[in-house]
């Protein structure tokens, strides 16, 4: 089972304005509709995850219960309600990358920053999640850190990229 | 007019590998050459050559560079741009004749059985200009449509021409767009599924990336069809160059009137919104996807209603994909009797299928129907890499199924793949050879059906579950004969039963492994062993003693200490200590060591 991480709301007033005017774009710019998906979007871009403040502010901007917001942010695996760590490790476990061995890419991962996928390492430096299909098979295995993107990646090359991290 | 275009691939597998790097390397280099007048640099979508990214083309020589780095730009301005000189060592091998000419892109055995309809434009034109999509007929298709022709005539050519949903179930497309004619109803809706969520297939984000126009002019090519003046694209965010360029594609459209209010001058509205998906293989389905636009779970609705009827917001919808969108106005400006002309009697035009796996040039490929898998395979693909043997290709992701050796000669087109127990799916076809194990594979495709199930329908939610557990226990080594046919049993109820396409033909990769290779089910089963030596659970690594010859490399790399002996003597492999890593057989240097 995965340990469950607590954390504190450091989410400032800054980024709830923000949010708030987000809301408030996105409901002139679109036609007023089915919005929920895009607001929260938008709140995992400020927060960098969705804090239950998040999800209350979508909730009331967009005049919606609460536990509808919650049940569309559960539903789709983009969302997270967890913070992610500063660099966040995507291991593709698409088939084209798994046939060709991300498997054993990513145990090595799990071994290597001692977390499991979907956790984040105690000093919040990285976290680690499969990912599907991102869509650069001829790189096959792939790994992305945040925006960086490694292929053709193997198990042993995995201290050497996690070094240019640290 | 400039003497020479560079192109520059901004595909998501060459960009992966710097090539916005590359091209920004080369526009400063030209700029500071004072050659910006001479030299055109412009960045295009994917050439379809992906393993060989990243790609650059210079015309007018057609030199086809591969593999390029950011280090590479100097020689190439230096020889081939200012003294004329091709860069030879860069150049993708198959494009070089023996006396050393460069021969034309579509005579290599990558390019040459292929027909370029849907990606006709992708590798050719700057996806982010409308002018350049403008000087390849773009538009004019919609232009015609209002101009020249009834709605009920559009559909009647799209009908004529045989299209096919390429989504994955081929639904004909004509008939779609007639049953959302017919139904009554002021308001109605074309919406573009570009929620691709196969792992393996990426044709409709090459699309997006490369040709955004050709689907905002199809949509509304639709939206006049079936007298709608709105539409929606809902695109997975996990694409953000596609999302980025068909924002642009769309802007610019407005700006030229070819979106908004009177189109051509005439009385036709149509406009666009870009949805983004957040991640649910479900919302691929259609119901799914349009309960997503509307903001909420995206959970699949019962059918009927069809969405012609009841669809988005409750209104008569149509919803096509990227890639059937892209063949739209090809098939109005060229006509129906030319598109059906391509292809099989029931499945006209192309398809674009993306190569991935055990296979060399893994990329994107779009050939006429009725095209043989071992065509596509060896001829185009490349055949396995290091001299493996082909084992299996996967068609139609978690959906579809195996296609074994003995049937590569099979044409493909839609009905030839569901009667031998696979799909057309969105296109996505990985190769396996003789290191995959089909168990595992299968496996591996309930494990991703039980994470994407929505969870809203029983057989689905628990089914897929009892399913996925029941293969582990045959890769566990644990299972009983009795389970096989147990699962067999299980697949179809879970077929008859679930309420939407993702539960439906979630069974498929287990029903079409167990008919092809019920033998490597039996053997994990019957002889505990896993053929392909994939399995963990089922391996033994063992030292043959005559080979071993006691240098105590294994030995000391084993992470466990599972292996022992003297110096100058064989060693052997403690099997309750072993943890079946495989790094004695990595270091071993005599090949003394087997796995089975």
């Amino acid at each position: 089972m995965a340990k469950k991480l607590e954390v504190p709301y450091n989410g400032t007033k800054e980024q709830e304005e923000a949010l708030c005017t987000a809301i408030a774009e996105i409901k002139a710019a679109h036609a007023g509709k089915g919005l929920t998906i895009a607001a929260l979007q938008k709140g995992q871009e400020i927060f960098g995850y969705l804090p239950e403040k998040a999800l209350q502010i979508i909730a009331d901007a967009l005049d919606l219960p609460l536990a509808e917001v919650y049940g569309v942010a559960t539903f789709y695996a983009q969302f997270s309600l967890y913070p992610k760590g500063q660099y966040r490790i995507g291991v593709c476990l698409g088939t084209a990358c798994y046939v060709k061995g991300s498997g054993d890419v990513y145990q090595k991962l799990c071994e290597t920053l001692n977390i499991q996928g979907g956790q984040c390492t105690e000093d919040q430096k990285f976290s680690l999640d499969a990912t599907r299909c991102i869509g650069c098979c001829g790189l096959a295995p792939v790994m992305t850190v945040n925006d960086d993107v490694y292929g053709k990646v193997t198990p042993d090359e995995i201290p050497k990229i996690l070094a240019k991290y640290n | 007019m400039f003497r020479s275009h560079i192109l520059v691939c901004g595909g998501t597998g060459c960009t992966s590998n710097n090539s916005i790097k590359i091209y920004e390397a080369l526009v400063h280099r030209i700029y500071d050459e004072g050659l910006d007048k001479e030299v055109h640099v412009t960045q295009t979508g994917c050439f379809g050559l992906c393993a060989l990214g990243p790609i650059m083309i210079v015309y007018p020589e057609g030199a086809f560079y591969s593999q390029v780095k950011v280090e590479d730009v100097d020689e190439i301005v230096n020889e081939h741009i200012i003294k004329g000189r091709i860069v030879t060592r860069l150049l993708y091998k198959e494009t070089v004749d023996e006396g050393g000419n460069i021969k034309a892109l579509n005579d290599t055995n990558f390019y040459k059985k292929q027909h370029r309809v849907a990606l006709r434009n992708c590798g050719v034109i700057n996806p982010e200009k409308i002018d350049e999509y403008i000087a390849y007929d773009g538009y004019e298709a919609l232009g015609k449509v209002l101009t020249e022709m009834t709605p009920q005539q559009v559909i009647d050519e799209i009908s004529r021409s045989g299209l096919r949903g390429r989504g994955g179930a081929g639904f004909p497309t004509g008939r779609k767009w007639q049953f959302a004619k017919n139904s009554p109803g002021e308001q109605k809706y074309v919406c573009c599924n570009a929620d691709e969520g196969d792992p393996g297939a990426f044709m409709d984000r090459s699309i997006l990336e490369g040709d955004p126009h050709a689907v905002i002019e199809a949509m509304a090519i639709a939206g006049y069809a079936i007298g709608a003046n709105q539409g929606y694209v809902y695109v997975r965010a996990e694409y953000p160059i596609a999302v980025k360029r068909l924002s642009i594609a769309i802007e610019q459209a407005r700006e030229y009137g070819l979106l908004g209010k009177n189109i051509f001058g005439t009385d036709f509205s149509f406009d666009l919104d870009i949805r983004l998906g957040a991640g649910a293989f479900v919302c691929g389905e259609e119901t799914a996807l349009m309960t997503s636009i509307e903001g909420h779970r995206g959970e699949p609705r019962p059918r009927p209603p069809f969405p012609a009827v009841k669809g988005l917001f409750g209104k008569p919808t149509i919803l096509n994909n990227v890639e059937t969108y892209a063949n739209i106005p090809q098939i109005i400006l060229k006509g129906a009797d030319w598109f059906a002309s391509m292809g099989t009697e029931k499945s006209r035009g192309t398809k674009v299928f993306a190569l991935g796996g055990k296979i060399h040039n893994t990329g994107l490929v779009e050939i006429p129907m009725g095209t043989t898998m071992r065509e596509i395979i060896y001829d185009i693909g490349g055949g396995c890499p290091n001299g493996k043997k082909f084992k299996a290709a996967q068609t139609g992701g978690p959906s579809g199924g195996c296609i074994p050796a003995h049937l590569i000669d099979t044409p493909i087109d839609y009905d030839n793949l569901i009667a031998i127990g696979s799909m057309m799916g969105s296109g996505g076809l990985i190769v396996m050879d003789e290191d995959n194990c089909m168990v595992d594979i299968a496996k591996f495709f309930l494990e991703f059906t039980v994470d994407e199930s929505c969870g809203k329908c029983t057989p689905c939610r628990v089914g897929t579950k009892r399913l996925y557990e029941m293969l582990c226990k045959v890769t566990d080594g644990t299972a009983t004969m009795e389970d096989l046919d147990k699962m067999e049993e299980l697949c179809h109820y879970i077929k008859e039963n679930s309420l939407c396409g993702l539960g439906q033909t979630a069974p498929n990769p287990v029903l079409s492994t167990l008919r092809y290779f019920r033998d490597e089910y039996e053997a994990h089963v019957r002889d505990k062993k896993c053929p392909a030596g994939v399995c963990k659970k089922l391996l033994r690594y063992e030292i043959v003693a005559d080979k071993c010859k006691g240098c105590t490399l294994c030995a000391r790399n084993c992470p466990v200490g599972a292996i022992t002996g003297n110096v100058k003597e064989p060693h052997v492999i403690d099997p309750e200590k072993c943890i079946k890593c495989g790094v004695c057989m990595e270091k071993c240097r005599f090949g003394a060591i087997v796995k089975g």
